[in-house]
């Protein structure tokens, strides 16, 4: 295929899911079935442009794709930076190379399963719900076509974000999936919970949706510092021309590869392993590894197609891709002239969380939340073996995770919509039919959701041989297996060690929640009245059991069980091949530890894997499936672990308590007390009064003055000139006699004074003055 | 006999009209006085005439006016006062006091 269509094709993957969001929001709001067909339309013409440009990358063959890894690099000009006129432009664009190619093969395929599913999901076809923003229990949802504009964005988003060629259009569908999470999750935005006591708690979905943004804004924020720092390094945001080996060395040289370097002029500045992680600081909020992990249980409150899309598919897969996009400088980092604190940093948050949500998996009863920690604990995985260096398993383990948790979600909301249709039939609207207490023996009510859940959760415990969760999961072990027998590294066995428990525990509480939902008899007229769910539904289920199956099978090692069985390790050599070359020779500048290459086998990992996985499944069968659990029964591990032990783990270690005393209350003290109460009211608005009152009062002066001035003034000198005519007055008597007194007199004095002044005795008087 | 004598006289004349025109209560009576006056002044005139430019002429005649203009002056007087005392029974000027204020 030309190289001209195949850049067209990328550039076009992203587009009809981002345009659909607005043809759907402006225009076909209001026609239901038009709304969900453009979506299906634009996520399905994505899918054919993805696995077209995809498979076209993978025709290379990885010989050549190890020299020119990116098959398909097209950018513009898009933003002009330093001197205009000198024409330095920053450039966008999209780039194809192995690994965004097996990304863009599971992102879209698991969006047209779950686009396909959203619609038997939102009952359409039933009778229309009349409770707008709140769920409809087996009546369509009113707001389906918003649903269907805002999944369009999302899936437009993390398409963006996949294909694009530079960080900051990766940080752009990044931020954009966060706003889709928020309005997504926050899609029931009128429901509002009144639980009993003994009830799984749950928070409002609006407040889940602000959890949600609130907590991955926090790390945006950090992550944005990093991507300044990015470009600073490297004066481009472009992955291919940053992350080469040259470019990369000479970061080292100028910036330093650890975490910080004093210059010349000895001041400190950011080195590259300082950079890798504010940029992993993103990957902590969007995959949600400890400690921001808490936003993804209460994401639960969105309804379950959106789940699958945001824990399974698509955002928390976007964290992992991120660092898994830029490993060459998580590995420059980390590597013998960087620091090794990078490599703690990371693997050692990757694994304590998958460990930590583990372990709270195991006694959480609602049975999207069970598989919510589960994903946390998963991402743990990837991002602990991205941290020890195992570029293609933490990828690996990316795919074949986004098929199947996608599958478990998926079909764990088919038996939510199983039982909330028993609940419909029995009339009882208290019960919670997510709380897996209540469910039981749907394996013969709903046989289509069982088996792909079981397969689904076999894939998720590590099921030797057959399930994609298995080779993934494997590799990971033989990474830090080798990383410790080799290298003597003490953050191998350690990761080895925290995921080895967390494996085991996987398994036991993957076959805790099979068991419990589906087998024995059912334990509520809520189970005993669900019936399976509607092709819309199931087929997709069945969809993504196959890749579930066989998507490991592109994974098997070359040197399985100690036999050279040739190249069949095809994960490995393509998605390895995007950045062999770079490793390669960073390796010879002894910049990293390791460059891509094929493990040597030993039998420790393996045999460690089989034994949690099939370890974990055997406890699990033993306490919960052998003999389910009755009616009314406790949860038999309330009794093993201790009932302090159970809520600690049932309570989720108590995280959201301590932030909500730590950092949440604080805040609202500090803006409701001090910044509203002492700054707002009493320093901003006192001044404005105390203005007002000021300008007040002089008026008020004024006004008086003025009533005294020309009031009362005015009205004394009247009086003062009539006082005066009064007195004046009495000269005119009537009495001519007197008149002519008066003037008589006045004229003898006038002629005084003429005499005076003619025989001067006038000029001698004044001058005496 | 020196002019100074005559003046006196004049003076005096005019003097004690002058105290007429202050002092007495009757209308008639003041206008008596100011006759006085208006002599005195003639005599004044004439003198000045007879001593200083007796071969003008002016001084003649200017005095002839003066009385003229007395006698004049003292009729329309009478009439003023033969009115009011028709409109108000009396002819003390005290009691005529409508202008006042």
């Amino acid at each position: 295929m030309g190289e001209q269509t195949l850049q067209t094709m990328t550039w076009l993957i992203p587009v009809g899911p981002l345009l659909t969001f607005f043809l759907i929001m402006l225009f076909t709001k209001h026609n239901r079935t038009l709304s969900w067909l453009l979506a299906w339309a634009a996520t399905i013409s994505s899918l054919v442009l993805a696995w077209t440009v995809a498979f076209n990358v993978f025709a290379e063959g990885y010989h050549h794709l190890e020299e020119h890894p990116n098959v398909v690099s097209s950018a513009i000009d898009w933003l002009p930076i330093g001197d205009y006129a000198q024409g330095t432009w920053l450039q966008m664009g999209v780039a194809a190379n192995p690994l965004t190619a097996v990304m863009l093969i599971m992102v879209s395929f698991a969006i047209v399963m779950i686009f396909i599913y959203s619609v038997g999901y939102h009952n359409y076809g039933k009778p229309r719900g009349s409770h707008i923003g709140e769920p409809n229990h087996g009546q369509e949802d009113p707001l389906i076509a918003r649903f269907f504009a805002l999944m369009s964005l999302f899936a437009g988003a993390m398409l963006l974000l996949v294909v694009s060629d530079n960080l900051l259009m990766l940080f752009i569908g990044w931020e954009i999936m966060g706003f889709c999470s928020y309005s997504l999750i926050g899609f029931w935005y009128a429901r509002e919970y009144h639980l009993e006591p003994e009830a799984i708690p749950h928070i409002p979905p609006y407040r889940a949706a602000v959890k949600a943004f609130m907590t991955t804004r926090v790390a945006d924020v950090i992550m944005l510092l990093g991507i300044v720092f990015f470009y600073r390094t490297f004066g481009t945001l472009n992955f291919s021309e940053a992350l080469s080996a040259h470019s990369l060395e000479a970061a080292a040289h100028t910036f330093g590869a650890g975490i910080y370097h004093i210059a010349e002029n000895g001041g400190a500045v950011l080195g590259l392993g300082a950079i890798a992680l504010l940029l992993f600081a993103g990957t902590v909020g969007k995959s949600a590894q400890w400690p921001l992990h808490v936003w993804l249980p209460d994401a639960m409150e969105g309804p379950t197609p959106v789940s699958a899309t945001i824990h399974a598919a698509a955002m928390v897969s976007a964290g992992v891709f991120m660092i898994v996009r830029i490993f060459p400088l998580i590995a420059v980092g980390s590597g013998p002239e960087g620091s090794a604190a990078v490599g703690w940093i990371i693997a050692g948050i990757g694994a304590f969380t998958a460990l930590m949500s583990a372990t709270i998996a195991v006694a959480q009863y609602d049975v999207k939340g069970v598989l919510a920690y589960s994903t946390i604990s998963q991402l743990g995985f990837m991002v602990a073996a991205i941290g020890m260096g195992a570029y293609v398993a933490a990828a690996f383990h990316l795919i074949t995770h986004g098929f199947f948790k996608a599958l478990l979600f998926l079909a764990s909301g088919s038996v939510i919509h199983g039982m909330e249709h028993g609940a419909g039939e029995v009339h009882d609207h208290h019960t919670d039919p997510q709380d897996m207490r209540y469910m039981g023996g749907l394996r013969h009510k709903m046989p289509r959701t069982f088996w792909t859940f079981l397969i689904g959760g076999m894939a998720l415990s590590g099921l030797p041989f057959i399930t994609a969760g298995f080779w993934s999961k494997d590799e990971i072990f033989a990474d830090a297996w080798y990383q410790f027998s080799h290298d003597g590294s003490a953050l191998g066995l350690f990761v080895f060690i925290m995921l080895g428990l967390a494996a085991f525990l996987t398994a036991f509480y993957t076959m805790r929640q099979i068991s419990m939902t589906f087998f024995g008899q059912p334990r509520t007229p809520l189970a005993e009245h669900a019936h399976e769910s509607s092709n819309f539904m199931t087929i997709p289920l069945i969809g993504l059991s196959v890749f579930a199956v066989a998507a490991g099978w592109f994974g098997i090692p070359d040197n399985f069980l100690g036999i050279e069985w040739g190249k069949i390790n095809q994960f490995h050599h393509y998605v390895g091949a995007t950045i062999y070359e770079p490793m390669a020779e960073l390796y010879e500048l002894h910049l990293v530890h390791h460059k891509i290459f094929t493990l040597p086998w030993s039998w420790v990992p393996l045999l460690t894997s089989l034994t949690v996985a099939l370890g974990g499944l055997a406890v699990g069968w033993a306490l919960y499936g052998r003999k389910p659990l009755q009616k009314e029964q406790k949860d038999p591990l309330i009794a093993i672990l201790g009932p302090g032990l159970h809520n600690f783990l049932n309570n989720k270690w108590y995280w959201d308590e301590l932030y909500e005393k730590v950092f949440i209350a604080p805040t609202i003290y500090f803006s409701e007390k001090i910044v509203y109460e002492v700054m707002d009211k009493g320093i901003i608005d006192g001044f404005l009064h105390l203005v007002a009152n000021v300008f007040y009062t002089i008026g008020r002066y004024m006004k008086r003055t003025e009533e005294l001035v020309f009031g009362d003034g005015v009205d004394w000198v009247k009086d003062q000139f009539l006082a005066m005519t009064k007195e004046f007055r009495q000269l005119q008597t009537g009495k001519i006699q007197e008149y002519v007194v008066v003037s008589m007199l006045i004229a003898s004095a006038l002629v005084a004074v003429v005499l005076a002044i003619n025989y001067g005795w006038l000029t001698n008087l004044t001058s005496l003055f | 006999m020196p002019l100074s004598w005559y003046l006196l006289v004049a003076a005096v004349l005019f003097s004690i009209g002058l105290y007429g025109v202050f002092a007495r209560r009757n209308a008639v009576a003041i206008l008596m006085a100011v006759e006085l006056i208006l002599n005195a002044v003639n005599i004044n005139l004439v003198a000045f005439w007879r001593y200083r430019t007796p071969e003008s002429s002016a001084g003649m005649a200017w005095a002839i006016f003066v009385l003229v203009v007395a006698a004049a002056e003292a009729a329309v007087g009478l009439a003023l006062v033969i009115s009011i005392y028709r409109n108000r029974d009396s002819v003390v000027a005290e009691e005529m006091d409508l202008l006042k204020n």
